[in-house]
């Protein structure tokens, strides 16, 4: 039986797996100590069992354990890496050059160093929300610090081109930040391979559990330092201080194990409902899939609904299927999508969006449900859609003088 | 945000949704907002010519299930009435009603523009002169 509501809002966050509560649990009352207590074993317990989160953390991501700094979440990993970055490194100049597409944890990071005196570039991406390698490296200057991109993005799941970014910023002598968020546990990421110096990610986004994260900080070739955000005890190499979440930790790790072990079927079972569902639902004319569907994450589509919008839409079936949607008026700000609008999209097709993010836990019934309800959705909205009326009576929209308000 | 009751029977069973012949004289239109602001209201009334009552009156709307449901619940305020109580509409009434939150007061203010865009519409067609209304900002 199809239990309802279904759950496809898997990139705002996962569901927990319960073999990673299952790991937490005795952590909260039995294995309470805090792992910088040194004399007793209570200490000795939370310490060990964080030592082999780290490395479960670090081997999902090709690194060494002692490069993983463990933090709140990515929101505070991209405040840590970034601000870190542009402090350590003062002496050696002050440009970061990041894109518009980034999440607004990097965007309002870089919107203060640049309050601070920093210099920032924001670099436009391509229509398909790829970032222009030939921009990039032509954005390089003397004082360029740091590049900050992200490794996929979450509204429409696009994958940069982050070996080539890497690649370019060794050449220059410039670190590599990367918000992975959206990738981890999702995709193949090595940081070796991927020539990334620094990376931030979280273990909500991967069946872990909220409020634990986790910076990347190479400790060789080069090795990286960044300067402390939160003041204290010392703790993390004297990156992050405040006292280990153990049980955040110990679930972050069991999280990271399983990603590593079930990644690729995961993956290969993901990437075939959402093709599903995509091929479904761009029968109905007028739809548009945003973003490059080549380098692109598994689980995620992004679809525009051209004459319906896409709050009303979600109204259709919100009660059943959790979606978000590119629209205004599902956020406070009345402003559309600034993702889709970086791809060059009218404000009237990002209006029309609806970001699907398929999980571990989406079944093939969920997707055919899924397909039915959104479909049916869309017709009936668009029969309502003055719009969609003009456009079959072949009305050309865009001249139409609309009084903006 | 949850939605009212009421906005959800509207979004749900909207009524009145449909077009009216725009080539007759007796029919007013008004095409309001803009596909780049996630709203596009148009809202049509036929008028009684001998008595002044809107006959009928029929919306079609892209925008959220607020501005769906501002539209519906004007079109059946609409019927019945005659073209001079119509123009008495307040966004405010629509409001009250639907238990509209803040964030959605814009979607009232619209309907209201499209009831007297589309009443202006009638009176341009008779040789009546047009209404002036108070600019409004939504």
């Amino acid at each position: 039986m199809l239990k309802l509501p279904i759950y496809l809002d898997n990139n705002a966050t996962t569901p927990m797996d319960p073999r990673v509560l299952e790991a937490m649990i005795p952590y909260f009352t039995e294995h309470f100590g805090n792992a910088a207590s040194r004399n007793h074993p209570f200490g000795w317990e939370a310490e060990e069992a964080v030592d082999y989160a780290r490395e479960q953390v670090a081997k999902l991501i090709g690194a060494d354990p002692k490069e993983i700094i463990f933090t709140s979440g990515a929101t505070e990993g991209d405040n840590l890496g970034i601000k870190g970055v542009y402090e350590m490194y003062a002496s050696k100049g002050n440009h970061i050059i990041t894109c518009t597409t980034e999440h607004k944890a990097v965007l309002d990071t870089c919107k203060h160093i640049e309050r601070s005196g920093g210099e920032v570039t924001y670099l436009e991406v391509k229509a398909d929300g790829l970032v222009d390698l030939k921009e990039l490296e032509a954005a390089i200057k003397p004082n360029t610090i740091l590049i900050a991109i992200m490794y996929a993005n979450n509204e429409i799941g696009v994958i940069q081109p982050v070996k080539e970014i890497s690649t370019i910023a060794k050449k220059h002598g410039i670190l590599f930040f990367s918000d992975a968020v959206q990738a981890v546990g999702k995709i193949p990421v090595d940081v070796n391979k991927d020539g990334i110096d620094i990376m931030a990610f979280t273990a909500h986004k991967m069946y872990g559990p909220k409020g634990i994260g986790a910076l990347y900080v190479r400790r060789k070739n080069p090795r990286v330092k960044v300067t402390a955000q939160m003041d204290g005890g010392g703790h993390e190499r004297g990156m992050r201080s405040g006292t280990l979440n153990v049980p955040g930790i110990v679930g972050f790790g069991k999280a990271c194990e399983l990603a590593r072990l079930e990644m690729a079927d995961d993956a290969a079972r993901l990437s075939k409902l959402r093709d599903k569902l995509e091929n479904a639902l761009t029968q109905i004319e007028e739809t548009y899939v945003n973003g490059n569907r080549e380098h692109r994450l598994p689980h995620v589509s992004n679809i525009s609904f051209k004459y319906v919008e896409g709050e009303g839409l979600l109204m259709g079936f919100n009660k059943n299927i959790a979606l978000s949607s590119g629209s205004a008026c599902t956020s406070a700000s009345l402003e559309p999508s600034y993702v889709l609008k970086a791809l060059g999209l009218g404000d009237d097709l990002a209006h029309s969006s609806l970001r699907f993010g398929l999980g571990r836990f989406t079944t093939e019934e969920q997707i055919d449900y899924t397909i039915k309800s959104v479909s049916e959705t869309v017709l009936k909205l668009r029969e309502m859609s003055p719009l969609w009326e003009m456009f079959k009576e072949g009305v050309d929209i865009d001249k139409i003088e609309w009084a903006h308000h | 945000m949850a939605y009212s009751e009421k906005v959800i029977d509207h979004y749900s069973n909207p009524k009145n949704v449909g077009t009216l012949d725009k080539s007759k004289k007796n029919v007013g239109t008004g095409l309001v907002g803009a596909p780049e602001c996630g709203d596009v209201m148009r809202l049509q009334i036929e008028v009684d010519d001998a008595t002044g009552v809107i006959t009928d009156a029929k919306f079609k709307t892209f925008g959220c299930g607020s501005a769906i449901a501002s539209s519906s619940l004007a079109t059946e305020w609409l019927k019945g009435k005659t073209v001079d109580q119509a123009v008495q509409i307040d966004n405010m009434d629509l409001v009250e009603e639907l238990n509209l939150p803040p964030v959605k007061i814009h979607c009232s203010v619209l309907a209201e523009d499209a009831i007297k865009s589309a009443i202006n519409d009638y009176r341009k067609k008779n040789g009546l002169e047009e209404l002036a209304f108070e600019e409004r900002i939504h």
